[in-house]
This record gives structure tokens, sequence and C-alpha cells, in this order.
């Protein structure tokens, strides 16, 4: 048993390091901030990653991944995070996480050659169409139609949740392709670009008062058929095999771990009855709950690397990452609203009356409460959890 | 990175198991608790001829030069079956202690009869109101012709009854809460002046309170410095909070597995209770404390063993999640068996028992928060 890294990870995540310093510039970290020049200075960040070569650090070398070690993906990931350059809202993990191993593993070579180059170079923008107003986490009763005519099928229906569409020039979807059998089958995976005539985005404005959220409808849009992915009616099939895919870096250590040492600053920064909070018994309890909880997790983390360095099936540790990740960075968003005190109610991003860590801490909550629901909400890792660890 | 065990641990961890599963079913664990000493010498014997005696005992005295992820082992599989051998008492914390003293003469007298399974011992730490404080001692002892006199009591001393030589703390110099000034004698439990009167716990072990009144010891069996002695202290009991802690999870992991295979045969409305999902989601509540645990304990473990700054932080951090996922696992567990779970004839409530005294063990949940808060805000 041992916790260290190699000589050579060392050396590899001094690397990681330099490389973050030089470019993880405030100026353009507060450029991808600001709403207004978001996309453009989003783009260049990727495009930068691009030219080193790691922007798709988990693809096969074939298709421009790097072909790193897990514990290099775990190094690369952490130290990335721990900067900030990456995060969970990133929107590359649509193109680079989501549908890019998709259409590596289930595509053709036309799909392969047409679409995977231009996630890496950033200049298709991808977004994700799966839940539908009605189909939350029941995900399989989807009913948005696609029916072949000739060379196109033609699709009718509404997508909810689409993150980004405003901004994406691509989205993948789930659609219903045959109702005849069980709901899993007879959904297919379908690529459709954005400009197709019939698509409407409409915003949909968050409890965070941000647009990132959007209901995209679609009538009688029609999409070339060798957009389809693999065979018809097996999409559920493919779409279930990308969940496991990214299983080791859900769980949001190094975020939480940002948060949780700028909160100690904030407590230290605020005062109450003549004292910083910080050197309130009582809030010192509260924050170190999470803080233990948090130095679990971590390590329930590494466990799950190790065994999948070792080339071992993941464990059933690693279940409860997705689970427990949400609840500690939600614990931690309260924690820092609480500090905030007053302030914490500012709803003016322009005008917030001398305290800057006011708004973005309202927002980090209000937008944060979103991650015991995506991906499958709480309520649904335990039911998994339960059916897949303890056999019921 | 690499978290499995050598082919020696798992070799060791395999052996547990098996003396385990053939040695410690329910029945023949409540024979033995209810039996004089409150465990088998028989069985003590076996520990002894399959080497686990030799643990944490340098090679030289012919012990095997294990460390505390080695203890770890054997401590979750025997937390697993419950096991009422002072294996904590004997090899970890008195065998423990002799091993870090320094002291040759003591150690050369005894290590070997503790290795092949002839000398029990214990370590009386705890008085009538130093709770988890390991400088809070009142028992006195002083140097005059030749000879140090000890004067005081011990309270709850883990395997007081059967010990052979039993190490005790006492305070050679200064005021009671002083760190300075403590200094350990093992004294012999047949010597003129000492007084043990035992008592069990709901746990099943026999433990005893020790009065002291003008006990002999000779200066040879003061164990390192005098007045020093709190930091080895420290020390012994650091390793044996991982031990404990290896136990609990154990515990726990047992305790789930039972309240599981209950649920899903025990029926009520026509079907299993175990298919009720608010039953389900509480069972997963106990998977996730267990895994938290298991992840904490290889985190303290592995610092412990490298000498990290981080270990006592990550150790106390180890015992909080002991002591509240203890609860969690132990009181679900009883719950989720309903009117079953609160009979002394069914396992689950005895997993549940010792889970609580774990916590209360070298300090419990809260009093090992604010140790935690301390480091993490100083």
């Amino acid at each position: 048993m041992d916790t260290t890294f190699t000589p050579e990870e060392r050396v590899f995540r001094d690397e990681v390091r330099t490389w973050i310093k030089r470019y993880w510039t405030e100026e353009l970290a507060n450029r991808i901030a600001d709403k207004s020049t978001f996309k453009e200075a989003q783009t260049e960040l990727q495009k930068l990653l691009n030219d080193q070569g790691w922007m798709a650090p988990g693809w096969p070398e074939e298709y421009g991944g790097t072909g790193w070690s897990v514990t290099r993906r775990y190094i690369y990931n952490t130290e990335m995070a721990r900067a900030g350059v990456l995060g969970p809202a990133d929107p590359m993990v649509f193109g680079v996480s989501m549908v890019g191993p998709v259409i590596y593993t289930y595509g053709n070579e036309e799909q392969k050659k047409r679409f995977l180059p231009k996630i890496l170079t950033s200049d298709e923008w991808w977004c994700q169409g799966y839940s539908e107003p009605g189909s939350g986490s029941d995900l399989a009763s989807l009913k948005t139609k696609a029916e072949l005519e000739g060379d196109h099928y033609v699709v009718n229906g509404a997508k909810i949740w689409t993150t980004y569409a405003h901004y994406a020039d691509w989205i993948f979807c789930l659609v219903r392709t045959d109702s005849s059998g069980r709901k899993q089958e007879g959904i297919s995976f379908l690529l459709i670009d954005m400009k197709t005539p019939g698509i409407k985005v409409n915003p949909i404005i968050g409890i965070d008062g941000r647009h990132t959220l959007n209901e995209t409808e679609f009538n009688n849009v029609r999409v070339p058929k060798e957009n389809l992915i693999g065979e018809q009616d097996k999409g559920w099939t493919y779409a279930k095999s990308l969940l496991t895919h990214e299983r080791l870096y859900v769980a949001n250590v190094s975020q939480s771990k940002r948060s949780l040492a700028e909160l100690k600053k904030l407590a230290e920064r605020e005062w109450a009855g003549g004292q910083p909070l910080a050197a309130d018994p009582y809030f010192q309890q509260r924050i170190s709950d999470i803080e233990i909880d948090l130095m679990a997790l971590e390590f329930t983390e590494l466990r799950v690397l190790s065994a999948a360095a070792a080339g071992k099936e993941p464990g059933a540790e690693s279940s409860v990452l997705k689970l427990r990740g949400s609840e500690i960075a939600k614990a931690l968003q309260d924690i820092k609203m609480d500090v905030a005190g007053y302030y914490a109610g500012i709803d003016d991003a322009d005008n917030n009356a001398n305290h800057s860590f006011a708004n973005k801490t309202r927002i980090d909550f209000m937008y944060g409460r979103a991650s015991s629901v995506y991906g499958g909400t709480n309520e649904i890792q335990k039911n998994i959890i339960a059916k897949a660890v303890l056999g019921f | 990175m690499d978290f499995s065990f050598s082919e020696e641990q798992s070799m060791l961890k395999d052996s547990v198991t098996r003396f385990v599963q053939d040695n410690y079913d329910f029945e023949s664990r409540r024979t033995l608790a209810a039996s004089d000493a409150g465990f088998s010498t028989e069985h003590w014997q076996t520990f002894a001829e399959l080497g686990w005696l030799s643990i944490p005992f340098s090679e030289g005295f012919g012990g095997f030069g294990g460390g505390v992820v080695d203890s770890m082992v054997v401590m979750e599989e025997l937390g697993k079956g419950l096991v009422l051998e002072p294996y904590l008492a004997t090899v970890l914390l008195f065998g423990g202690l002799l091993q870090k003293s320094g002291n040759q003469v003591v150690q050369d007298a005894y290590i070997g009869s503790i290795i092949e399974g002839s000398l029990q011992g214990a370590f009386a730490f705890v008085e009538r109101d130093s709770r988890f404080v390991l400088n809070a001692v009142r028992t006195r002892a002083e140097k005059s012709d030749g000879s140090y006199w000890i004067n005081g009591e011990k309270t709850v001393v883990i395997n007081g009854a059967s010990a052979d030589k039993i190490v005790v703390s006492a305070r050679t110099s200064g005021n009671t809460h002083d760190e300075g000034g403590i200094s350990l004698f093992v004294i012999d439990s047949k010597e003129a002046g000492v007084k043990i009167s035992s008592y069990r716990m709901m746990d099943g072990q026999v433990v005893a309170n020790i009065s002291l009144d003008q006990v002999s010891v000779s200066t040879d069996h003061m164990l390192g410095e005098e007045g020093e002695a709190l930091e080895v202290m420290q020390e012994v009991i650091n390793d044996a909070m991982i031990a404990v802690s290896a136990e609990a999870l154990g515990a726990m992991e047992k305790a789930l597995q039972i309240t599981v295979d209950y649920t899903k045969i025990r029926e009520q409305f026509g079907v299993a209770i175990g298919s009720f999902q608010v039953l389900q989601h509480r069972m997963v509540d106990m998977f996730t404390a267990v895994q938290e645990t298991r992840s904490l304990l290889y985190r303290a473990a592995c610092s412990l063993e490298a000498g990290s700054d981080e270990a006592i932080k990550d150790l106390y951090a180890l015992k909080v999640k002991v002591g509240r996922a203890g609860k969690l696992v132990g009181e679900e567990a009883m719950q989720l068996h309903g009117g079953m779970g609160m009979t002394d004839e069914l396992d689950v409530g005895h997993y549940a028992k010792r889970l609580r005294m774990i916590n209360t063990l070298f300090g419990d949940a809260d009093f090992c928060q604010q140790r935690f808060a301390q480091l993490s805000y100083r």
C-alpha cells in the first residue's frame, strides 16, 4: 500500500503546472467569466489545449488522444481542476467526453473523419439532447420521434435542459424510431446540425439568474440518414455504454478542495462578534464535518484509480463517487452562502455593493443545486447502487 | 499509487478470515463471552501458532516486523466475527509499548512470551476523570530506596482481569494535567498492593479497575525516560486507533451484510421488505458510510506509515468517521431488523454494541473532531 506517485508521474505533474502558469491567465479567465466574451474566450482556451495535444486526453491516440495511463489522466484532471481551468460545467464535455467516444466507438469511418477533428479544434461546439419535458429520470420514456422518409429522418418533438444549445453547432439526440416494443428498444442515436430549418432554441433562465439552459424544439427537422450512429433502434445501448466511460472523474474532488480552501479564507475575512467566523468552534465543526467527508471522497477516488491503474474493473466503491461528490459540493456552497451573510442575497451582478464574492457565491450555490439532479438524480443513483451493489 | 495488499498481507488476511469462519459462529461466541475469562485460551494458542502474536515486534525479538497496515489487515477480519481474544490489549497496546520503549530488560523478559502466547498484558491509561486525555494522570510514582512506589487508581483496563503484566501510566512529577512528568511502569498483576476488580462491558469484554496501594516497581521496569512517557503513549495509541478503526470497519461490513440478507428474506405485506425503496436507500447510506470509513482508514494508515505531516489530522478524521458511521450502521442495522433487532439472541445488536464501544475507545467522534479542528484551523 502506498499513496505516492512515481518520479515520472511527478515530472508530468510539473509539466501540467507549467502549462497552466503560462496559459491560464487572469485575463483569459475573466473573459470566460464574462458572458459577452464567453464563447470566443472559451474557444481560445480550448484551442490552446488542442495545440498542446491535451484537448481529449481520454481518446485513443489514433483519433487525437494522448495514450496516457489512468494515473496521468488523474493527475491532469486534478491539476486542471485545481487551477480552475476545467470544471464540471465545461462546454467541452459534450463534444469531448460525451459524443466523441460514441462516434469513435460506434460511428463509421466517414463520421469519425467528419466530426472528431472539429471537436478537437473546437470549430464545432456540441450540446446534448437526451431529457424531454416529459422524460427526466425515466429517460427511456422519451417521445421525440424520427421517421425515415427517403434519405432523411424527419424529427419532431422537444428536448429540455439542453445546456449551451444557444452556442452549439451540433446536437446529439436520442430519438424514438420505433414504439412497438420495450421502451428501451426503438431508440436511435442521431447527430443533428443546429442550423437545420425547424429547430428553435428557447432560453430557460436558471435560478442562478443566468442563461445556460434551453428547451430545443424540433418541427419537421430533416436529418440526413448518414447522421445516424450505428444501427437504427440501438441508440439506448450506445448512450448507456457512455455513462460507464467516465466513472473516475465524476466526484469533482479538486473543485471541492478549491471550494473548501476559499471558504476557509472567507471565514478568516468575515467578522462576527469581534472575531473572525473561522474562530467560532461551531463554525469550525460545520466545516470540519464536510472537510472529513471530502478527505474520504478523495481516497475513495484514489481507490478507484488504483484499481483502474492495475487494469481491474471498477469496484463497488466507484458507485458512491457521484452521489457523495454532489452532496459535498452542495454542502460547501451552502456554508459559503452562510458566510456571505446578508450579502449572499445580492442579486445584481454589475453593482455588487463592494462584496465581490457574494454574487459569485450566490450563483455557484444556485447553479450548484443541479449537481444532484443532472446525470441521474441522487435518488436514481441510490436505486442503481441498491440494485447493482446490494443485489436488490 | 497502489492500495493492493502485498502477497504476505493477503495470506495473513485469508488465514484470519478462515479462523473466524471456522471458529466464530455467533453461538460459539456467546458461549465464550459468557465464560469467566471472556475469551478462549485455546484460540489464543492458535493465534500464536499462526504467527499473529508476533506481528508488531521487530525481527530481533523473533517478531514479524510488521507495521500498522499488517495489524489493520488482521483487525478488520477479527471485527467481522466480533472476536473476543485480547489481541488489542496484549499485542498492540502492551506489546506496542514494550516494542517502542527501548527498554531492553523488559523487552527481553516479555516479548518472547507474548509471541509464544504464554503472557497476557494490558495498558492502564484511563482514570476516573481523565476521559480521553492521556496526560490527565493523578496516579503517582515516587522513587525511594532504589524502587518506584505507585499509588492511585486506573479504570476500565481492557484485559485487566487476565493480564499477567500491566503497563501503568503514573506521574513522577508535575500536576494532574501537565504533559511532562508522566512515566510508564510494568507491574506484575500479583504484586503486593495491586487490587483488581473485574467487570463486563456490553460488548462482552472483561475489563478491570485497578487500585494501586504502595506498589513497588524496580527501576529497570520503567519504560523509557522518567517523565517523558506521553509521546510514546500517544504513538502506541495512534497505531491502536488504526487497528480499532479496522475492527470497526469489519464489524460495519458484517452488520450491513446481515441486514441486506435479512431484508431479502423477511416478508411483510406479501413481499420481501428489501423490495421497498425506502429501506434500500437506507442500506445504500449504510454502504456509503462503510466505503467512506475504508477510504479514511487507508488514508490514515498510509500517512502514518509514511510519517506524513498530515498523519495526525488524517487519524482524527478517521476516528470521527468511525464513530459516526459506526453509530449509523449499527442503529440502522437494528432498525431494519424490526423487533428482532431488539433481541439478545440475534447477532445484529451485538455488532451495534461493539461499534459504540469503539466510538468511545481512545476518544469519541466529538473529541476527535475538536482535535481535528484545532489542526485544521491553527
